[in-house]
């Protein structure tokens, strides 16, 4: 008998037996605001992300001037470093700024999504240095459960919540960016 | 109604002055307990660490104590908790599902079966941290938990708001358990008191003169590492408060 | 009168510490655009800063044939107060900032009650589910192999790594690799494994097993974290300051990340529906470790699965809120198949999780996502460390766990508890563990698993107070009482009880019953 065939006997003999039925899952909203940009904002800026008012260009100017390799996977701002999909990734890993496109924002978190084909190669959200998003404040929807309804999940091989940049606060509770991930990221509305 | 009165081991050997506001107390409402002279324990020590057969002759004797009351009113939570919960290592008749359901803190008592509204004989002008029993409080619902979600309550201090002048600090960390733990007390003794000795402190930070409980188990444990410390607060269970004492 | 359930309050408006003398200025912790100290991830809600080093207590003795002696590393973990107060402090905070999450939703009990009834739902209809989740999978182009146990996982892993010609893993957190003891397993195989979470890093630097499920370094101080780091990767010994250290550890491991030749990752959730998994981290090292190398191994214990997508909006909610007081993990990832290019597989693994199925007492204990809200609240884990109950899980959910893998070892650790039942309250899956922990307590007597001095003082006490004139003679003196009150008992009644520094309890003139008696119940008496 194979370890599958002799797990999943195992199980079904010992699966408890009564009713647990699935439950249905209730849409719950968000209390006290239908502003969905404005709250989307204030929690990127409580996970540790910002946002700029202005376009990608004067993002990075004002905010990466010392940027030498801009990577772009967005036809809406061309960089100097193109990402591709089949070399290796650490070909990425001297990019300072990459500039993507978040599928949807959810307002309750302040997150974003971020899927394998706008990344073009899914590492480059982790090995530049900091990471600009361009986010349609459209697409932003009020909470979690409303963004588990969408279809990216059933249809991209990889896809990413970022929810502020990478961050760790493993050694005495002090909080740290840039753990092993981006140290900022930046949300451009458009 | 016939009430009977159950005084827990400990008390019987370490607080008799409880035991006797306990049944004062009642007695202001009317309420003249029984005291089967026979009762001992409600088996407890044994359950606690798990030897629940060794436990079944224990609570035998206390059915047989207590069946055929209306009521039976313990001044504990921990001891009301094992009652209603615990005690199944006695054969499960009528009878004994009859005592089980019949028990009654003694705070619940006061508050849920003679719904008290107030307690003219009582003064305690002092500062008073209260403490809950964790069984009290989450296993017979004594009071909200600070953990869930729940619309606040509190069983002892809607009593407490009713003695005058009675002042209610706020500790750092409001139900956090003590240490006591029944025989983790003995059994794992550093970190027991560790806890305790952190639990009096945040007590006294708060400013307390006195602590107050629905349990005296907690308390003999607290008060001993106050001691050590050399804390100056004073322990009293809320039977003694309800019941008049002035200090 | 104020209804005191509400924490006091420092100045600064944050809830108390019991410590004050562990506030700092300022910890120079990440800020927000305007300034703002943030909190998000395992931050602390103020700075907390410990003023002197002092030796870091290292973990519970483990013998081959005798239970863990708690009570012993707990010692040593409580005499080393720096490190247990520092310790109490920040999981107390996550506890708090968890309480303030909760606080903001409304729905806060309801989503405990679904993803409950979501779990319980998927375990008592797992078999399917497995089967679903395996030819979604499949389908997507992942190869899907099971273990029956831990040592099979390892065998595994390793074969799939030695078909690649892999000599280097790098891999993100998991407590099921913990659980299979894989990192020693590679090493006698002699692949390199490299922690890519910090926390994780630091204990694999200092040979040491994390000692918290989510913040593995928990009981540390910058200043042991410094002595790690100088001695393994030659950081300067004198400089504890924080982000130099995580600065060190980020520039040493990237070089490793990118050139590793297969990464690994556990999973938090494993969705029927679609065949995916989703990894959750602070760091991104998950998605580095998946992302990179061109071979991703996720390991995942079978009780994982839930059935769809949809219920990720339930479970994502709760798991960053219950484990570290934080909205959401900065890294949610759903992998749903292979990049073009590159390999998945996913390890399914048994390791007596089907065996627990069929235990009525303790199969709920499965529903378990792994947030380690139970051990921030654990009064008793938050004093005496991970590291004292010297196994994989600690804190109340390793107390149920754990005498499972090793009922002989483990037979001490559910008496390492009080029953307060604050576990079972902050559990978003509603786990009632307290109770479990109750459960095994009468499991572990039933089977001789108590040591026998202990069992023997209960057959004592149950004759005794079970005997009516027995026992009042016992009581009758404050001495004797303590000898047959098991509450008080050991061997030596006064060296547990006052040593550590606690006052024995007053003797009483007369007992209750005396009084009684004497008295006629106080009707002969003014008392």
């Amino acid at each position: 008998m194979s370890a599958r065939e002799a797990i999943l006997a195992n199980v079904h003999a010992n699966q408890p037996s009564g009713t647990y039925p699935l439950p249905d899952l209730p849409g719950f909203h968000l209390e006290g605001t239908s502003d969905v940009v404005g709250l989307f904002l204030k929690n990127l800026e409580g996970m540790g992300g910002r946002y700029h008012t202005g376009d990608v260009r004067s993002c990075i100017d004002q905010l990466f001037p010392n940027a030498k390799v801009i990577a772009s996977t967005v036809p809406d701002f061309a960089g100097n470093r193109q990402v591709f999909a089949n070399v290796h990734p650490r070909n990425l890993a001297d990019i300072d700024v990459a500039v993507t496109r978040a599928s949807f924002g959810v307002a309750e978190t302040g997150s974003i999504l971020l899927v394998d084909q706008t990344l073009i190669a899914n590492a480059v959200a982790y090995l530049a240095q900091h990471l600009v998003v361009l986010l349609d404040p459209a697409a932003i929807v009020p909470m979690i459960q409303d963004a588990y309804c969408r279809s990216e999940f059933h249809r991209h091989r990889y896809a990413s919540f970022h929810s502020g940049p990478s961050a760790t606060a493993d050694i005495e509770g002090v909080l740290i960016h840039g753990a092993q991930g981006v140290r900022s990221l930046t949300v451009v509305l458009a | 109604m016939r009430v009977a009165l159950f005084i827990p081991c400990y008390m019987d050997a370490f607080e008799t002055e409880v035991g006797i506001a306990t049944l004062n107390l009642l007695r202001r409402f009317d309420v003249d307990p029984e005291y089967p002279f026979d009762q001992t324990c409600c088996g407890q020590p044994m359950v606690n660490s798990g030897c629940h057969a060794e436990a079944k002759a224990t609570e035998e004797l206390f059915v047989r104590n207590f069946a055929g009351y209306d009521f039976i009113v313990a001044p504990s939570g921990s001891c009301t908790h094992q009652i209603r919960c615990h005690m199944t290592a006695v054969e499960q008749t009528e009878e004994v599902r009859q005592v089980r359901e019949r028990t009654y803190e003694l705070v619940e008592f006061l508050h849920d079966v003679l719904k008290v509204k107030e307690f003219p004989w009582t003064e305690f002008p002092h500062k008073v941290s209260y403490h809950n029993n964790c069984n009290a409080l989450r296993g017979i619902y004594h009071a909200s938990m600070s953990e869930r979600r729940e619309p606040p309550y509190s069983k002892p201090l809607d009593l407490l708001r009713m003695v005058k002048g009675l002042e209610l600090v706020e500790r750092a960390r409001p139900d956090e358990c003590c240490g006591f733990g029944g025989t983790f007390c003995v059994f794992e003794p550093v970190v027991s008191v560790k806890m305790g000795q952190d639990k009096v402190r945040d007590h006294a930070a708060a400013g307390a003169e006195y602590v107050v409980s629905a349990d005296s188990s907690c308390m003999l444990h607290q008060k001993g590492c106050a001691e050590r410390l050399g804390l100056p607060l004073k322990f009293r269970h809320i039977a003694q408060i309800l019941n008049g004492d002035r200090a | 009168m104020t209804l005191s359930k509400e924490p006091r309050r420092d100045d600064d408006g944050l809830p108390a510490l019991l410590h004050t003398e562990l506030r700092a200025s300022d910890d120079k912790g990440a800020k927000g655009p305007a300034g703002q100290r943030l909190i998000h991830a395992e931050a602390t809600s103020r700075p907390l800063r410990d003023a002197m080093p002092e030796p870091q207590p290292r973990g519970a003795k483990i013998h081959r044939h005798r239970p863990i002696d708690h009570n012993e590393a707990a010692r040593r973990f409580i005499d080393a107060p720096h490190h247990e107060k520092m310790h109490d402090e920040r999981l107390w905070d996550l506890r708090q900032k968890r309480d303030g999450q909760m606080h903001a939703i409304p729905e806060w009990e309801e989503l405990r009650e679904l993803a409950s009834e979501i779990k319980q739902h998927t375990l008592a209809h797992l078999g399917d589910y497995l089967e679903q989740f395996e030819t979604q999978a499949l389908a997507n182009g992942i190869h899907v192999h099971w273990a029956q146990d831990g040592a099979e996982h390892n065998r595994i892993v390793h074969s799939i790594l030695a078909d690649h010609g892999a000599k280097r893993l790098i891999k993100s957190k998991s407590m099921l690799t913990e659980e299979t003891g894989m990192r020693h397993y590679m090493a006698g195989v002699g692949i390199e494994v490299i922690e890519t979470d910090l926390g994780e890093r630091i204990q694999q630097l200092d040979n040491e097993d994390p000692s918290h499920i989510v913040v593995p370094a928990v009981h540390k101080l910058r200043s042991d974290v410094a002595d790690v780091f100088a001695k393994k990767l030659g950081t300067d010994p004198r400089n504890d300051d924080v982000h130099y250290l995580a600065e060190q550890q980020r520039e040493k491991t990237r070089p490793l990340i990118l050139d590793a030749d297969a990464g690994m990752t556990g999973a938090n959730f494993a969705v029927a529906e679609t065949g995916s998994f989703v990894v959750c981290t602070n760091e991104g090292n998950a998605d580095l470790s998946a992302n990179v190398p061109p071979l991703h191994i996720a390991s995942i214990g079978i009780e994982k699965l839930i059935p769809r997508i949809a219920d990720l909006g339930v479970f994502i909610r709760l798991l960053s809120r219950s484990a570290l007081g934080s909205p959401m993990t900065q890294y949610t990832s759903h992998f749903r198949g292979p990049r073009s290019g590159a390999e998945m597989h996913i390890v399914l693994v048994d390791n007596g999780r089907s065996a627990r199925l069929g235990e009525p007492e303790f199969w709920q204990s499965l529903k378990c996502i792994r947030c380690g809200a139970c051990m921030n609240t654990c009064p008793v884990y938050r004093r005496s460390g991970g590291l004292s109950y010297g196994a994989t899980y600690s804190g109340p959910i390793g107390l149920i766990l754990d005498p499972t893998f090793d009922r002989r070892r483990y037979s001490s650790l559910p008496f390492a508890s009080t029953l307060n039942g604050s576990c079972s309250n902050v559990c978003p899956v509603k786990i009632n563990i307290h109770e479990q922990i109750f459960a095994w307590r009468k499991a572990l007597s039933e089977s001789h698993d108590i040591s026998t001095s202990k069992h023997a003082m209960m057959k004592v006490a149950g004759v005794v107070l079970s005997n009516p004139r027995l026992y009042r003679a016992a009581i009758a003196t404050a001495e004797s009482a303590l000898k047959i009150l098991p509450n008080f008992v050991v061997a030596n009644p006064l060296n547990s009880w006052t040593r550590r520094g606690r006052n024995m309890p007053n003797p009483v003139t007369e007992t209750f019953h005396q009084w009684y008696e004497r008295t006629k119940g106080g009707k002969e008496d003014r008392l």
